[in-house]
């Protein structure tokens, strides 16, 4: 905070206080509203924690951007800095997609397996296997 | 911050240039840069953790709900969803602001102001390290929560629970309602999870099964979805809830930990005029700070992960 002066720079830590405090009490009040705690029975609207939880991850990744910016002096350092840390970063956008992804994948693929070994299947009857096969080719 | 931008401008002044290695990268001390990429690295660990979490609640068919989870305090506070979680953010978020104010008077080589906010900022670290063993003591030792153990289950169809003869009862239940397996012996179980069986005998009863570790799984009949009209009791509900629950906010409860040890490291260092004679701005009180804001930031995701999802 070179910039400012000793004053301006206590004045914005005491915003800072009251901007993360207030971010954090509106995210439990929407996490909880999303969970029925609010108004009981909108927990049962099957879409309804999609944009509770978009809401709650934009203002967790707004006060992240607070942390680092002010009070780390991101803000304040060579932007080549503060490249060399925030793009490695951005990989892990790529690895939220992928493994959600892939979790899906293995919950889908249970479900396959289970639903699989609760068929029965009838014992065939009969002839089988390579000596019936050959008797249908009629050569 | 001037003075140390003032030292190092001499310094690549007295020397060659850029390329004799006096001139520091990025305009910023060497302690310094190390501790982003260390940060950097750390943020790696811990997405590896968190991201881990979501793809194994994303995997299972089922998750507990964490508002149901997380609803107990002290003082026998119960049903306060995510009440004493929120008061632990606080906790964390205002000793990242003293630690702001640390740095502030550190930069006009004020001992006495850096030494008093600093400790204010062991008070908050060392506050949300007592509620955090709180936390896992209330989960361990009440709520019977392990590593190994997740009594916490939701129901996967609607139904309604059976009474000491079998037949249904009134107390029926959604599909993706949580419950918490009591154990029969103990009078005490989960703070503010009571709901009467005390004392079952170990084995099958019509109401009931009770495992050979004493947990009661209550019995009820499917009223919805394809097992509809079975009999089924209440199972154990993922094993990776606990794992992950007691080894991510262990390893941040640890880097906490860890930080309020360095901070009282380095304010004893202060208070003995260690840094105020380097005449540097206290830049190892800004090192130590980088680290606590970090501590600060993880939370904020191991918050949004666990408890707000």
């Amino acid at each position: 905070m070179s910039h400012k002066t000793y004053e301006e720079s206590k004045k914005a830590v005491v915003k800072g206080l009251f901007l993360l405090g207030f971010v954090t009490l509106i995210e439990v009040f929407i996490s909880l509203f999303g969970k029925g705690h609010i108004i009981p029975g909108i927990n049962d609207i099957a879409w309804i924690a999609y944009p509770v939880g978009f809401i709650i991850a934009i203002l967790s990744i707004y006060k992240a951007y607070f942390i680092i910016y002010e009070f780390m002096h991101m803000a304040y350092e060579v932007k080549g800095l503060a490249l060399t840390v925030l793009l490695p970063t951005s990989l892990l956008i790529w690895a939220l997609f992928a493994f959600f992804q892939e979790g899906t994948a293995w919950k889908a693929r249970r479900e396959f397996v289970k639903e699989k070994n609760a068929k029965t299947v009838e014992p065939l009857k009969g002839k089988q296997g390579y000596f019936e096969d050959t008797s249908l080719l009629r050569l | 911050m001037e003075t140390t931008e003032n030292v190092l401008h001499q310094h690549s002044e007295n020397h060659g240039g850029s390329w004799e290695g006096a001139a520091a990268p990025f305009n910023i001390s060497y302690g310094k840069l190390m501790m982003w990429y260390f940060l950097l690295s750390d943020a790696f660990t811990f997405a590896g953790f968190l991201i881990a979490y979501g793809a194994l609640r994303f995997s299972s068919p089922s998750w507990p709900v964490p508002d149901f989870v997380f609803s107990t305090a002290p003082f026998g506070i119960h049903d306060a969803p995510l009440i004493f979680v929120t008061i632990m953010s606080f906790l964390l978020i205002i000793s990242s602001v003293t630690m702001v104010r640390a740095v502030q008077e550190g930069h006009r080589e004020n001992k006495k102001g850096v030494v008093f906010w600093m400790f204010l900022t062991i008070i908050g670290g060392a506050g949300f390290l007592s509620c955090q063993a709180w936390e896992w003591t209330n989960l361990i030792g009440k709520e019977n929560m392990t590593v190994t153990t997740n009594p916490f289950g939701s129901h996967v169809d609607a139904g309604t629970y059976l009474d000491e003869k079998g037949n249904a009862t009134g107390e029926t239940f959604k599909a993706g309602a949580s419950y918490l397996l009591h154990k029969s012996e103990e009078g005490g179980h989960g703070e503010g999870h009571t709901e009467g069986h005390h004392a079952m005998a170990k084995g099958d009863h019509p109401n009931a099964f009770v495992d050979n570790d004493g947990f009661i799984h209550k019995k009820f009949k499917v009223t919805s979805g394809p097992a509809a009209g079975q009999v089924q009791m209440e199972e154990f509900g993922p094993k990776a809830f606990g794992a992950l629950f007691f080894f991510i906010t262990g390893f941040h409860g640890f880097h906490v930990l860890s930080g309020v040890a360095f901070l009282l490291i380095i304010m004893i260092n202060v208070a003995s005029g260690v840094y105020a004679s380097r005449k540097n701005g206290y830049e190892m009180v800004e090192k130590i700070g980088l680290y606590w804001h970090f501590v600060d930031l993880v939370w904020v995701f191991v918050f949004l992960v666990f408890y707000l999802f």
